[in-house]
């Protein structure tokens, strides 16, 4: 299929082999379907998730993902879980597309042993490392040089043949991050198969990206990386960018700056009405002009995929086959105590309650 | 009057800014969206943006430029929007402030406030929920403070401000929103608190409870219902981390015998482990009559669901089981 939006690719100096993605993109019927229902399935998850969380079934910090479900989406179809994840908090959808399940991604959030982290975790920390998926980390930026170690461990026995390539995603406002500069020179040195992925959603919490960051173009932020701008909304369009950075890393050349143009409908987290810095209107025209389930959708029904009441029916079924699923989270047993002086070490230690006297573990 | 912990220390740098033009408030999200727990609300109005000042996320470098406006004669008070963030700018707090005077042999001045909430957190996580009291503590050249009520967060944010040293101002989420009776002279513009004093809270004879932050609000809940066991319990507020109050420890502690530090931090190298040492060290050692205790937080990363949370947390009820013990009352 032909691509709807283009890409902007920027080319480093001596390295004019950095052409960018084709126009198009090859998919199966099958394929672009998946995309469709994959997305609906998490925006039903992470609406489901925010009312609970008003419910108090979810409690601490809960970052939703509505309106961003086309960059996960899209990049994965172009990866395998030989390809390594890390990301920052906004996590749960990441976890699904690492092949997690809804079951482990409400479960942790509710404090059950099924969950992902066996709740020890919370809706910051999920992960799923037998799918090569790293979590899930809270400290704004600091996954980025993680990324950067991941890619060097997977290109350590053979830099021309990596095992696979590592995606560091991070925010607009992670970006001014100092470590993340450190972790580019080092990953450009070394030329890591790393693809450093900036998910501009235009706001670090409050601060809106003209506020945060002197330079915007974040595909740019590198002059020494080659860099590719993707529109984020744009599943297609994410899913053929990410081919295009894959094939260029696995050849052994060195690490790519992706930008996502995206959008996070929701506040920054539950705490954040998200009105106070930006206008209900604005969010509004992005749902009505940009808003990546509709834009596929029409797309499907423009190429004769599938009809409209098709569509429909695949949004009813596939909300009703998540409600189910998370309504059967609730009777899940909580964690049990034991687990507080686990997984501590490779070994279970004991360890000291808040009273000395009182040990948890083994 | 009565005022919460977040009311006093907004009051606190709205009253130290409206003072003295040197003072400045930086940090993430602390101007237009007034502040990620509104601390700094309406100061962004009133003082405009030279004064307090929307910083991009790059701890380690707006917490490098605070010092090094604190170096130049400005007054920065530095928000980190939580202290587990300042992990990223640790450098700067350790290296360049606390240390800067006595390398230059006293030529280098760095008056820089770092604040924000630190320690236990509800349904947060590992990552967002630990006390760095101890950590800072350690560190010769700092000044720490951990406030409990309104009344500490008034006149220690304002002493504070107005120190030459660098201070590292360690506040607590959970008790922003919690509501305290306070004098109204407190509220003159002069009105402030020593750095380095300790404030018993409430006095008593049979045991010396000893915490910070939100351990002083438990341990008085505690020592209320030890009133009824018939053991009368002092508790003392530390207000400050370092320089330690340990004269007033010691001589609480020769006149009850007894010992329990209570802290929400971990057991090695903790705050509790400093104060125990300093009464062994002290001549309180020779007038005690049990072994001393502490309370602390569980030996593990926070975990995050809340039944398991709740029991890593230090609670009203381990106090008053373990002062019993350290009375030989259980």
């Amino acid at each position: 299929l032909k691509l709807q939006s283009t890409f902007k690719v920027h080319t480093p100096e001596g390295m004019p082999e950095f052409t960018g993605p084709n126009d198009f993109t090859e998919v199966t019927v099958d394929q672009i379907k998946r995309f469709h229902t994959d997305m609906v399935r998490i925006r039903r998850m992470e609406t489901k998730a925010s009312q609970m969380y008003t419910q108090k079934k979810i409690r601490g910090f809960c970052h939703l993902y509505i309106g961003q479900e086309a960059v996960c989406v899209g990049m994965e179809s172009s990866l395998t879980f030989k390809d390594a994840i890390i990301t920052a908090y906004r996590d749960h959808a990441w976890h699904l597309t690492r092949g997690g399940t809804i079951t482990e991604v409400i479960a942790e959030m509710q404090g059950k042993a099924a969950g992902c982290s066996k709740g020890k975790g919370g809706s910051m920390h999920m992960y799923k490392a037998a799918n090569n998926f790293y979590g899930g980390n809270g400290i704004v930026g600091a996954q980025c040089p993680v990324g950067a170690g991941i890619a060097f461990g997977l290109a350590y026995e053979d830099p021309k043949a990596p095992k696979g390539v590592c995606l560091s995603l991070y925010g607009d406002g992670a970006a001014n991050q100092g470590q993340l500069f450190e972790a580019m020179n080092m990953a450009s040195l070394w030329k890591l198969p790393v693809i450093f992925v900036c998910e501009n959603n235009q706001f670090a919490m409050g601060t809106s990206v003209k506020r945060g960051s002197a330079q915007q173009v974040f595909y740019k932020r590198s002059d020494y990386i080659p860099g590719l701008w993707v529109d984020g909304m744009d599943v297609l369009a994410c899913r053929e960018g990410m081919r295009y950075a894959k094939e260029w890393c696995m050849a052994g050349n060195g690490p790519v700056c992706m930008e996502m143009q995206t959008y996070r409908y929701m506040g920054h987290s539950m705490s954040d009405p998200g009105t106070s810095y930006r206008t209900r209107d604005e969010v509004q025209k992005v749902k009505e002009e940009r808003d990546c389930i509709s834009k596929l959708s029409s797309r499907l029904i423009a190429e004769g995929i599938s009809t409209e009441a098709e569509l429909k029916t695949v949004e009813k079924e596939t909300n009703k086959e998540v409600d189910k699923e998370i309504a059967a989270v609730e009777a899940l047993p909580p964690t049990p105590f034991e687990e507080i002086g686990r997984d501590i070490f490779d070994v279970p230690i004991t360890v000291r309650a808040c009273d000395h006297t009182i040990v948890y573990g083994q | 009057v009565n005022i919460t912990v977040r009311e006093a220390l907004n009051k606190a740098m709205d009253m130290e800014m409206e003072r003295d033009p040197k003072v400045f408030i930086m940090g993430e999200e602390v101007g237009e969206y007034n502040g990620a727990y509104k601390i700094t609300k309406g100061l962004h109005d009133k003082y405009g943006p030279r004064r307090v000042v929307d910083t991009p996320i790059t701890e380690a470098g707006f917490a490098g430029l605070a010092v090094g406006a604190a170096l130049v004669g400005l007054r920065p008070i530095c928000e980190f929007m939580t202290f587990n963030f300042s992990m990223q700018a640790i450098d700067h707090v350790v290296n360049s402030a606390a240390k800067g005077r006595y390398m230059s042999g006293g030529q280098l001045q760095c008056p820089v406030v770092f604040r924000g909430p630190n320690g236990m957190a509800a349904g947060v996580g590992a990552q967002h929920s630990q006390c760095f009291a101890a950590w800072y503590s350690s560190v010769p050249g700092l000044k720490v403070i951990s406030p409990w009520n309104a009344e500490d967060c008034l006149g220690l944010l304002r002493a504070a401000i107005r120190d030459a040293n660098p201070v590292v101002f360690l506040e607590n989420e959970l008790l922003y929103g919690e509501t305290f009776v306070m004098d109204e002279s407190f509220l003159k513009p002069e009105w402030e608190l020593p750095i380095g004093k300790c404030k018993i809270e409430r006095e008593g004879t049979d045991i010396t409870i000893v915490s910070h932050s939100r351990g002083v609000g438990f341990s008085l809940q505690a020592a209320k219902e030890l009133e009824a066991a018939g053991i009368s319990a002092e508790v003392i507020n530390l207000r400050t981390i370092r320089p330690l109050d340990r004269e007033s420890i010691v001589k609480s502690v020769m006149k009850t015998g007894k010992l329990l530090a209570v802290e929400e931090g971990w057991y090695q190298s903790g705050v509790a482990a400093e104060i125990i040492a300093s009464v062994s060290e002290s001549e309180a050692f020779d007038f005690l009559d049990a072994p001393m205790e502490r309370i602390c937080g569980a030996d593990v990363p926070m975990p995050y669901a809340q039944h398991l949370e709740v029991a890593c947390v230090p609670s009203v009820q381990d106090i008053i089981r373990v002062a019993k013990r350290v009375c030989g009352k259980l």
